[in-house]
């Protein structure tokens, strides 16, 4: 399989990219890692009329830990997520169980968070973690909250001349884990179903802030809002921790398909959001 | 587009069209088909080629994308004549039935032993985790790699 004819340029800057993609709008894609753009292409789910391969632009590489972010710039691999020790909790859960080894040499985080795929794991990472893209266009530079940066299904909030430069991940603040549970039929496959969580404690033990998202059981990456609120100020437990699980179970909406039944997805969300969250608070004990 | 790519060591140059992928043109205008083409839709890692030494599927790569770096296939493994000892530990340990993920499998194994010279089973299960063996032969495979890291250690 091949993909209908594109025209390709390689950027030396991303000026020049920012200028090319400006030239041709949303029928020009910007070609980081490829992983999920170009299998597209393949099966003609995208069509784009032009390529601007971003690979060899100097210092979108970064990745490092500066003010209480992560910074992954747009040419990170995810290989290389799993293989550095800066990330923490539910960010370096998830590093290893993004696609496959082949996949994650080449594929991106930027790319991924900028792709928007309800199946996709890191936007639900960062969802639960808090997170900013910052993006660049004509007009400049602008940060994006991970929360409004999610329009839908493979739909983003960056405007037809902005590319997603970095993404920084906020860090864990004091006594802190995070978790990303994801069951997969195979490796490599799309998550069957699966959470990521998050939580901070407070000095006498109770959750200061919590994280709680999902995949693959929603039209996007679905962040639980009301679970989190329902974990703020409590102490971590068993009960606490189920009534969140059920809040999450009633708040996504998966759809039964070959991976399995709406009601065995909505169960797993359950047991992986508790289970999630009691490991989480047994790395904030421990750390 | 004209594009310079150094296969197995020997640099080339061919014009060719943006849309057409690394497997095709390492199989088509290099003609080197130990590459395989298997799935075709970047789930069973049987196309895999080192990309400057880093394990890649390429059927999800462009051939333009290669330009000016350097592309490994399963016929780069030997030199002078003589067999990678990956290649000689997958004939030892019976490491291939219908031998179509072999090259793939080969090239990933190496790429793990030049990393971690004496892997685990679990090192290497994770590493081939992305390539598919419909013989089920994981078990000779994951000997043969280990026994190949063994012997470039000895070496």
């Amino acid at each position: 399989m091949f993909p209908t004819a594109f025209d390709y340029a390689v950027a030396s800057s991303l000026d020049e990219a920012i200028s090319l993609k400006a030239e041709g709008g949303d029928e020009t894609r910007f070609l980081a890692g490829g992983q999920s753009l170009l299998p597209m292409m393949k099966i003609r789910l995208a069509t784009p009329a032009k390529l601007v391969d971003i690979n060899r632009i100097p210092g979108l590489d970064v990745l490092e830990r500066t003010n209480g972010h992560l910074r992954v710039g747009a040419l990170v691999r995810h290989a290389d997520v799993a293989a550095s020790d800066l990330p923490a909790g539910a960010v370096a859960a998830a590093a290893p169980w993004v696609a496959d080894p082949l996949v994650r040499n080449l594929g991106t985080l930027c790319g991924s968070v900028a792709h928007c795929d309800p199946e996709g794991d890191w936007n639900t990472v960062l969802l639960a973690t808090g997170a900013e893209v910052v993006a660049r266009g004509r007009g400049g530079e602008r940060t994006i909250p991970i929360e409004s940066f999610i329009e839908g299904m493979f739909t983003s909030t960056l405007a037809d001349d902005e590319i997603v430069t970095e993404v920084r991940i906020r860090a864990p603040q004091g006594r802190s884990g995070g978790t990303y549970l994801k069951l997969e039929r195979k490796v490599g496959d799309y998550a069957s179903v699966a959470a990521a969580t998050h939580l901070e404690l407070a000095d006498d033990g109770s959750i200061e802030r919590a994280g709680v998202a999902l995949t693959s059981v929603y039209s996007h990456n679905l962040k639980v809002p009301d679970a989190e609120e329902a974990l703020v100020g409590e102490q971590p437990g068993d009960e606490v921790f189920a009534a969140a699980a059920e809040i999450a179970a009633a708040a996504c909406d998966p759809h039964s398909d070959v991976r399995g039944s709406a009601d065995w997805k909505r169960q797993v969300v359950r047991t992986f959001v508790r289970r999630g969250l009691a490991s989480a608070a047994d790395q904030a004990r421990e750390g | 587009m004209e594009i310079s790519v150094t296969i197995n060591g020997t640099t080339r140059s061919d014009d060719v069209e943006p849309r057409r992928l690394l497997v095709d043109y390492l199989r088509r205008t290099a003609g080197l088909t130990g590459t395989h083409i298997g799935c075709d839709t970047t789930s069973c890692g049987v196309c895999a080629v080192l990309l400057d030494g880093v394990p890649v599927k390429s059927c999800t790569v462009l051939a333009v994308q290669a330009d000016g770096r350097h592309v490994t296939t399963v016929e780069g493994l030997k030199s002078n004549g003589q067999l990678h000892p990956i290649q000689e530990a997958f004939r030892e340990e019976h490491g291939l039935q219908c031998g179509f993920c072999t090259p793939a499998m080969m090239l990933v194994g190496s790429a793990l032993i030049a990393d971690n010279p004496a892997p685990s089973d679990d090192d290497v299960r994770w590493a081939i985790s992305g390539n598919l063996c419909r013989c089920t032969g994981y078990m000779n495979i994951v000997k043969a790699i280990q026994a190949a890291a063994a012997a470039s250690t000895e070496s």
